[in-house]
Formats: structure tokens, C-alpha cells, sequence
């Protein structure tokens, strides 16, 4: 036990103090990451069987997790790999192996109208780079450099100052969505 | 090239059709759900980009109140899958019909 306590001691004390540390082969991360992310994204929608689905949207929601890093955003980040990846996805694995997919799998995946759904999707693709297109001044060049020592306590101020009403409502949003999802689940209420 | 706020947003928006025509062509109900979440990760994204461009942490916040609210959604709708799978032993969701006249 003291051993735990030498070691964790001499953990904190090597850390640096509180300096900036200077970003290295940012373009690299983030092409690699973005490819990560949307590849993944691609194989969530795609794949047969829905564990694959799963498992893809759990890589996806890494490599976010990565861009979220990048953009100086540690504790969101952390929440993003605790809670989504690692409670979210498990819930999702859960309730597919809960569920029989097995005839799922082998029937069509696609719906009858996916040419309606994708041309609408296209037709999205373009609002979007008409407004990125004409919007593109009003992101200007380098953004600043957020500090990035004080991130969780910045956020957990913020949290319990300024946002204290939308934290307890979300409080009693996840109670409610506990007591509705037992409810539906059960067999004899 | 530098990179931009642009560029997250680009990626967001990529993440965000991708989702999109997840939940409106796939018949697996469980699929659709995740279409869903990859869509308000795309929202999160966004975000986040934009609280970085903007100095402040508002949007960190925010996105951390989607993420809660992401997984009360998911929870609900995955609760409401399994009701329906037991009554009716399918995910398709072209057999979700029933209040069709």
C-alpha cells in the first residue's frame, strides 16, 4: 500500500508545471483520426450484422474522442470514452445480444426507399457546403489556444455556478429515463 | 493549410449525412439507434470546434449535457426495442405499424 503511495507521489511530482505544451504533427492526428472516425462511421450504417455496427461506432467515437483532444477539450473527451464508448456501446451490446438478430442479419438491410433517403441526404451535403462555403470568413484563420491545465476545473465551475438548473434537470432526465427503461423492459410490471 | 474550424466542421457534417442515411435507410431498428448517436456525435463535434474557436467553455459544457442525454435516449430506446422484440420477434422497423390505419 505505501509502495502505491511512493509511486503515485512520484508520479505527481515529475509532472510539468503548468506550461503549454507546443501541439506536434497536428495535420497528421487529424486527417488520420477524421479518416478513423468517418470510415467508421461508414461501416456503422453498412455492416450486416449489427455487432459489427456496434463495434465500428465504438471506434468512431475514439477517434472523436481523439479530435476532441485536439481541440483542447481533455475532460470532454474523457466523458466521450467513459460514458459513451464505455456505458452507451455497452448498453447497445447488451440489448443486441438480449435481442435475436440472428434472422435479422439475413434479411435485406436496406429499406425500400433508400434512393428517397440518400438523395434527401445529398441534398443536405449541399446546404451544408453552400452555407460552409459562403460562411467560410466567419471562421477565421488559427483559433486561439485554449489553456489546457485548468480545463475540468473550468468546466466543473461552470458546471455548478452558471449551469447548475440545465445539471440538476439533466439529474432528473437520467432518473426518469432509468425508471421508464425498467418499466418497459420488464415482464410483469 | 492551417488547420481551421472549418475543417472540424467539415468532418462534422461528413459524420452527420453519414448518420443520416443510417436512420433513413437501414431496416434494423438497433442500427437506426445508432445512426442516432453518431448524429449527435456530429452536434458534439460542432460543438466543441466552435468553443474552441470562441475562447469559452460553453460548448464543452453543452456537449457534455448531450452526452448525458444521448444515453437516457439510448437507454429508453433500446427499453423500447426489447418490449416490442418480445411481442413481436423482429427488428425490422418497416413491422413497427402498428398504429398505421
Amino acid at each position: 500500500m505505501t509502495l502505491l503511495a511512493t509511486a503515485v507521489t512520484f508520479v505527481f511530482a515529475l509532472e510539468p508545471a503548468a506550461q503549454a505544451m507546443t501541439p506536434v504533427a497536428t495535420h497528421f492526428f487529424f486527417y488520420l483520426l477524421s479518416a478513423v472516425a468517418i470510415i467508421s462511421a461508414v461501416f456503422v450504417i453498412t455492416r450486416r450484422s449489427a455487432v459489427h455496427s456496434a463495434l465500428a461506432l465504438i471506434v468512431s467515437l475514439l477517434a472523436l474522442a481523439g479530435l476532441y483532444l485536439m481541440l483542447y477539450a481533455p475532460f470532454v473527451a474523457a466523458v466521450q470514452i467513459v460514458v459513451y464508448a464505455g456505458g452507451i456501446m455497452v448498453l447497445f451490446l447488451f440489448v443486441i445480444m438480449l435481442v435475436n438478430l440472428e434472422l435479422a442479419a439475413k434479411e435485406a438491410q436496406f429499406n425500400k426507399q433508400w434512393i428517397a433517403g440518400v438523395l434527401a441526404a445529398v441534398c443536405l451535403a449541399a446546404l451544408f457546403a453552400v452555407v460552409y462555403y459562403k460562411g467560410a470568413a466567419l471562421f477565421p484563420g488559427t483559433p486561439l489556444t485554449l489553456a489546457e491545465t485548468d480545463n475540468t476545473q473550468r468546466i466543473g465551475i461552470g458546471l455548478y455556478q452558471t449551469y447548475v438548473l440545465p445539471f440538476e434537470i439533466a439529474s432528473l432526465l437520467l432518473l426518469v429515463a432509468i425508471v421508464g427503461a425498467v418499466v418497459m423492459a420488464k415482464k410483469k410490471i | 493549410m492551417e488547420l481551421t474550424t472549418l475543417h472540424y466542421l467539415v468532418v462534422a457534417a461528413a459524420l452527420f449525412i453519414i448518420g443520416t442515411i443510417g436512420v433513413l435507410t437501414r431496416r434494423n431498428v438497433v442500427v437506426v439507434l445508432m445512426s442516432i448517436e453518431l448524429i449527435l456525435n456530429a452536434v458534439n463535434l460542432n460543438l466543441v470546434a466552435f468553443s474552441r474557436l470562441y475562447n469559452g467553455l460553453n460548448g464543452q459544457i453543452f456537449s457534455i449535457f448531450i452526452v448525458a442525454d444521448a444515453a437516457a435516449e439510448a437507454a429508453v430506446g433500446l427499453g423500447i426495442l426489447i418490449a416490442f422484440f418480445r411481442n413481436k420477434e423482429t427488428v425490422n422497423i418497416d413491422e413497427v405499424d402498428l398504429l398505421k390505419w
